[in-house]
């Protein structure tokens, strides 16, 4: 009899909820727009990417080039979106390894008093420098390359999810709940899993998309500098570069590439926004 | 600081389930050492409702914690069954962790707002092996029916419950692994009246029928007296008064329990009581009164409560009370 | 007590010489799109001159909400949607809280009727010492300059019983215990001398021995300055401790008033019945020899604010309950001049 009052109000649907916020649903559209024409950049792009044609060089955008060439007559429109597969990829990578770090370190550090002194310390003393400071000395001690940019930007990044999980996991670790499960003899490995890193698994996924979008603008600034991928592979960051010397004559060549980054970070934080209200109980709770 | 009360009465030894000496609990601050508990010694019999009373500061909660070993205490025994709970290493704990379960105050941090029912039962079934399959669906469905839940709950999840369906839950919960000893911290204070009274009486349905020994800690005077066997009433982490409820309550002796009772407030207007309204703030436990530390808000202080710490008096059989003026307080008591 | 008062609803706008405040049919919603959660749904309630009203309820039942509807303090999207709030000024004319702007209200607030809480931290400001607040909220109403502030604040110290008032002006509210806070808010609150007082669980966060100083308190400065006060408040015990008069609520109404004797010795109301009798009371629910009587709690639990029954909300779980109550909301109706109930068995309680 007391059980039958508590109704079992069906939740709304997922989808529902995201369209609600319009925020939320742009940026994931543009997201799944820009992922999709790097991905299938090869049965949409005109041309090859690394296809030269010097007598088109410099042309400004038309009909037979959207874009328009660079300064070896390739198609900056075939290379924007083939660049997209890079950009998104050392975001991607560099997001998960990030992860994969801060995660276990905000983890054990929260958990653990004993580590807690050592692994705090660390991430302060990371979070002091600029990111691409930290991120410029990385890539020069390892040696330019993707997997060095992906390492070292997973890197930088990690203290920032490390932050955000050790500061919850303190919270969550004295709540009767994880008490409950002590009192029970299940193992701390468990609690850890089951009880702490469940319930995080909102600000996990919130801060996971600002990082994806800093890692991307990182990856074309350490490309910009030089510092990054071989200028020879096109990502946002190196078709930037080059197009540097011709800003006065080309600048199609600075603003397209430009326009990719501006319009892929932007929606990231659209979605990160979104996400952080649609995860928040506090803005979801009902009266 | 020796415990005197064992001297009067000698229940036999296979009677008691728990027997706590000496625990003490101290906690370091940024601004010192708290004591949070200060040698506390009483035995918990078979199938008995042990009452830990006391307001905010008493120590009551980290006493609770400090026997499962939630909270590690700083020094004393707590014999279970032969075996001295705080001495043994974590391994050999989790097989204790089995028999001694927790129930808590709040029904909402209480229980994971990410797991279903069945989930948040069925862990305490696996983590020791108790059933599986089919057998264990079966378990789970017996307990939620027998903390007054139906099976059907057990897909949902907590926040689909109101507060007393959550602390039936966590009582479930409790219960999954049949334990001996329950603690009970709070376990109706954050429930509506109403709801009190049906949690209350399955907490007692549960203790005859399964046989549970139960530490009822509570800041309610009503509920303990209407529930407990035996009383333990802590100020400032210390044991004031302790003994069968019913003759605490029939004839307090110490100060701090008079006060207690005489400020509880009773549903009924006809009631007027002796009004003994203690002066003051509790002290913080940062910088506890020397002596007795009830003094400084005690009605009956003299310069000697400020010199010696009292140890406990036998008053009665079972009834003990730590404080130096009780045998002449109790004519001003009379009237 | 009062003698003879005439019932609420007899005259809609007379109110006798010794009421201060009078609910009639208040209705407090809050809606959210197509859904109205009918938090108070018929509230009529009568505060004496000097008297203490408590308003006494679990949760869910719409007392707090009352309170802020008469401090007109709801927060979004909570609003008055009917009935009336009349209060009597100190300069004798009766005013429509329900109704009155938001600019004579605000003048109300503070120096007519002030309000306490049931957390004293989150109505002090951190920021600010207790003394600055009191002087702040003198000068709010009143033009007096800082130093007449500062003795009349140091003042209202003393007169809630704060040892040391002079050292106390200065402090934050940090450095001050439950007790003492709630104390500097009973202060803050009767700085302009109001006429009513509304206490919102002001001794539920407190420790028993605190509670027993706060309501002394609270009765003694009622003794000395004659204000009424509306005692919000879950715990009969308290009520009975502190109580002119009850009034009962369940579902969003008023289901019962009377005074305390009468409300103690006789319900007239199913609830208020299986109210008292879930109370443990070891003299009654233990046995000579010890052993303990089953509690008799209310069966079921409180119905949504968002789908109340048609009928009596109470009807449900009423051990008296009939056909005819699941349909016809019962009226207030008169069980003893003095004794208001909204159930049509009473005569059988």
């Amino acid at each position: 009899m007391a059980a039958a009052s508590a109704s079992s109000v069906d939740s709304p649907r997922i989808s529902t909820l995201i369209l609600q916020r319009k925020t939320l649903a742009i940026g994931l559209a543009i997201i799944v727009v820009i992922t999709l024409l790097a991905v299938l950049a090869p049965l949409i792009a005109p041309y090859a990417p690394g296809k030269l044609s010097i007598v088109n060089r410099l042309k400004p955008p038309s009909a037979t080039w959207f874009f328009g060439t660079d300064e070896f007559g390739r198609d900056i429109f075939s290379r924007t979106i083939y660049a997209g597969q890079l950009s998104l990829l050392v975001g991607a990578a560099a997001t998960a390894l990030a992860a994969t770090v801060g995660i276990t370190l905000g983890l054990v550090a929260g958990f653990f008093r004993k580590a807690d002194g050592i692994v705090s310390r660390i991430i302060d003393a990371m979070m002091a420098f600029p990111d691409i400071l930290l991120a410029i000395a990385l890539v020069a001690a390892l040696g330019p390359s993707l997997a060095t940019v992906i390492v070292a930007l997973g890197v930088v990044y990690a203290p920032r999810l490390a932050r955000v999980v050790r500061a919850s996991t303190l919270v969550i670790r004295e709540l009767p709940y994880v008490e409950a499960a002590r009192a029970l003899g299940v193992p701390t490995w468990r609690i850890m899993t089951r009880h702490v890193l469940r319930n995080l698994v909102s600000p996990i996924l919130v801060q996971a998309t600002f990082i994806f979008a800093y890692a991307m603008l990182a990856e074309a600034g350490l490309s910009f500098l030089g510092v990054g991928v071989s200028p020879e592979i096109p990502t946002w960051g190196t078709m930037i570069a080059a197009g540097r010397q011709y800003v006065g004559q080309a600048d199609w060549m600075t603003i397209f590439p430009g326009l990719a980054i501006i319009l892929t970070v932007l929606s990231l934080q659209l979605v990160g926004d979104g996400l952080r209200d649609l995860l928040d109980p506090r803005l979801r709770k009902d009266l | 600081m020796t415990d005197t009360t064992q001297t009067t009465q000698q229940p036999d030894a296979a009677d008691i389930l728990l027997s706590v000496r000496g625990l003490s609990k101290q906690f370091s601050t940024g601004s010192g050492p708290v004591k949070a508990v200060e040698d506390i010694s009483f035995d918990v019999r078979r199938g008995q409702i042990v009452g830990i009373v006391g307001e905010s500061g008493s120590g009551k909660t980290t006493a609770g914690r400090c026997l499962l070993r939630l909270v590690e205490p700083s020094s004393g025994e707590a014999i279970f069954d032969g075996v001295d709970l705080f001495s043994l290493p974590e391994k050999a704990l989790r097989a204790y962790r089995r028999r001694l379960q927790i129930i808590f105050q709040d029904p909402y941090s209480s229980l994971n707002p990410r797991m279903r029912v069945r989930d948040i039962i069925g862990e305490a079934i696996d983590t020791h092996g108790l059933a599986k399959g089919a057998a264990r669906q079966a378990r789970i469905e017996e307990l939620l029916t027998r903390v007054g839940l139906s099976p059907e709950h057990a897909r949902r999840y907590p926040n689909e419950f109101s507060g007393g369906q959550r602390q039936r839950v966590g009582i479930a919960r409790a219960l999954a692994v049949e334990p001996e000893l329950i603690i009970a911290d709070e376990p109706v204070s954050a429930l509506d009246v109403s709801v009190q009274a049906q949690v209350l009486n399955l907490i007692q349905e549960l203790q005859r029928e399964l046989g549970l020994t139960m530490i009822f800690i509570s800041h309610d005077l009503t509920v303990v007296e209407y529930l407990c066997d035996e009383i333990v009433v802590l100020y400032l982490g210390r044991i004031m008064e302790q003994g069968p409820a019913r003759s605490v309550y029939a004839n307090p002796r110490h100060p701090y329990t008079r006060a207690l009772l005489a400020t509880a407030p009773v549903p009924d207007p006809t009631v007027r009581r002796e009004r003994v309204i203690l002066q003051g703030d509790i002290p913080s436990p940062l910088n506890p009164p020397s002596g007795c530390v009830f003094r400084t808000r005690c009605p009956h202080a003299i310069a000697a409560c400020a010199e010696t710490v009292p140890t406990r008096e036998t008053v009665g059989s079972g009834h003990s009370v730590a404080c130096i003026r009780q045998a002449e307080l109790v004519e001003t008591y009379q009237d | 007590m009062a003698m003879s008062t005439p019932n609420a609803g007899n005259h809609p706008d007379a109110l006798a010489d010794d009421i201060v405040l009078r609910a009639d049919n208040l209705r407090t919603h809050f809606i959210m799109g197509a859904r109205a959660a009918k938090s108070v749904d018929g509230v009529t309630l009568t505060v004496r001159r000097g008297q203490t009203l408590a308003v006494v309820g679990e949760s869910g039942s719409g007392k707090s909400v009352t309170s802020l509807s008469i401090m007109r303090l709801l927060a979004h999207p909570g609003r008055i949607v009917g009935g009336r709030l009349l209060y009597r000024m100190r300069d004798g004319g009766v005013v429509d809280l329900a109704t009155l702007s938001d600019k004579r209200m605000r003048a109300i607030r503070g120096k007519e009727i002030a309000m306490i809480f049931q957390e004293p931290m989150t109505s002090l400001n951190p920021l600010y010492t207790v003394g600055d607040q009191i002087m702040e909220m003198i000068r709010l109403h009143e033009p007096v300059d800082r130093h007449e502030a500062r003795t009349r604040a140091r003042r209202m110290l003393e007169l809630v019983e704060i040892p040391a008032p002079d050292k106390r002006l200065d402090q934050y509210p940090h450095e001050m215990s439950g007790g003492m806070r709630q104390r500097v808010m009973i202060a803050l609150a009767l700085a302009c001398n109001p006429a009513l007082l509304i206490a919102d669980e002001p001794t539920t966060a407190l420790d028993v021995t605190i509670q027993a100083q706060i309501l002394d308190l609270m009765r003694r400065l009622q003794r000395e300055i004659g204000m009424s006060i509306l005692f919000v408040t879950h715990n009969l015990g308290v009520v009975a401790e502190i109580a002119h008069e009850v009034a009962v609520m369940y579902a969003g109404r008023v289901v019962e008033q009377a005074p305390v004797h009468d409300l103690f010795a006789r319900p007239r109301h199913p609830y208020t019945k299986g109210l008292l009798a879930c109370i443990p009371d070891a003299k009654r629910d233990r046995a000579d020899d010890g052993t303990r009587k089953m509690l008799n709690p209310i069966p079921g639990s409180v119905p949504s604010v968002l789908a109340l029954p048609a009928g009596c909300a109470f009807a449900p779980r009423c051990p008296l309950a009939e056909p005819h109550c699941e349909t016809a909301p019962p009226e207030l109706l008169n069980a003893s001049p003095e004794h208001l109930t909204r159930c049509w068995r009473h005569e059988l309680l």
